[in-house]
């Protein structure tokens, strides 16, 4: 049942990214490209999203349950600091390099392309990749603290 | 004309977007943070897990049906796979993509989500424009 709510769910998402044009990445590079044609067309989608999705949102917060009524902890970390920052960033860069985020990159695998694919395996590695990052920083950070002072 | 309808398609994936970010909550008391659910599907975290596979099988499913109209990529497979790593890197570290942050985060009225997504719109928009304008001299 609960796969089952998720396909749903799932199906709705992946149906709105196709009909947005999100999964078009020069769609999205048009939207993030203020300083050419600028497309501002997305707006509307995230616009969209959150003024559908925003009702559920406090819905769940005001009383913690879903509506089957199982218990929900949505995330409270209200922490804003460098990881958090350098993250989104390094993110950001890698979305306007190719104008494709996580979700769109899963969806045009279904094309079948040698592109697509390459993105996805590298997104993977990635995502596979920074714990073992996040360990190498760490051990790194007081050579570099021992090196400038 | 063309652009009126583009702009209607924009609207109208939005609110499908909204509404499975919405679903996933309400009957899963799930967040629909792509990069999250991914990343979990990829370390095989936990076992009651089968609700992840299901939504990615889900957001594929309208493509492989309908058929992705275009995509135009912005360069070779070099291009893609920085981007990609960069991509996946950065999602973990900063703990969320355009879904978690952008959709689910700010619907939360999270001020640590609006920070994210302000700042990886912001590297988007400046990558970009170094990438087609160069660096201003």
């Amino acid at each position: 049942m609960r796969a089952v709510t998720a396909l749903i769910a799932g199906l709705l998402f992946g149906g709105g990214l196709l009909l947005s044009g999100m999964t078009n990445p020069a769609v999205v590079l048009a939207f993030l490209d203020v300083s050419g044609h600028w497309n501002p067309a997305l707006a509307f989608t995230m616009t969209g999203a959150i003024a559908v999705a925003m009702p559920a949102f406090l819905y769940v917060r005001r009383g913690s349950r879903t509506l089957r009524g199982e218990p929900v902890t949505l995330p409270n970390r209200t922490r804003i600091d460098a990881t958090l920052v350098t993250g989104s960033t390094v993110f950001g860069i890698g979305w306007g390099l190719s104008g494709i985020c996580p979700g769109p990159g899963i969806i045009i695998l279904a094309g079948g392309s040698v592109q697509a694919f390459v993105f996805v395996a590298a997104m993977a590695a990635g995502m596979l990749a920074s714990p073992w990052l996040g360990q190498l920083t760490r051990r790194l950070a007081p050579v570099v603290t021992t090196a400038k002072t | 004309m063309a652009m009126a309808s583009n702009w209607l398609y924009a609207l109208a994936g939005g609110l499908l977007i909204g509404g499975g970010a919405a679903l996933l909550l309400l009957l899963n008391g799930k967040l629909a943070g792509i990069s999250g659910i991914a990343a979990d599907v990829l370390r095989g975290s936990d076992g009651g897990g089968a609700w992840r596979i299901a939504f990615l099988l889900g957001l594929v499913t309208p493509a492989l049906i309908f058929g992705l109209r275009d995509v135009e990529f912005a360069g070779g497979p070099g291009w893609l796979a920085t981007s990609g790593l960069l991509v996946g890197l950065g999602t973990q570290i900063g703990s969320g993509c355009t879904s978690g942050h952008g959709v689910c985060g700010l619907s939360n009225l999270s001020a640590r989500s609006l920070v994210a997504t302000l700042t990886f719109m912001t590297a988007a928009v400046l990558t970009i424009f170094v990438v087609r304008q160069g660096l201003p001299a």
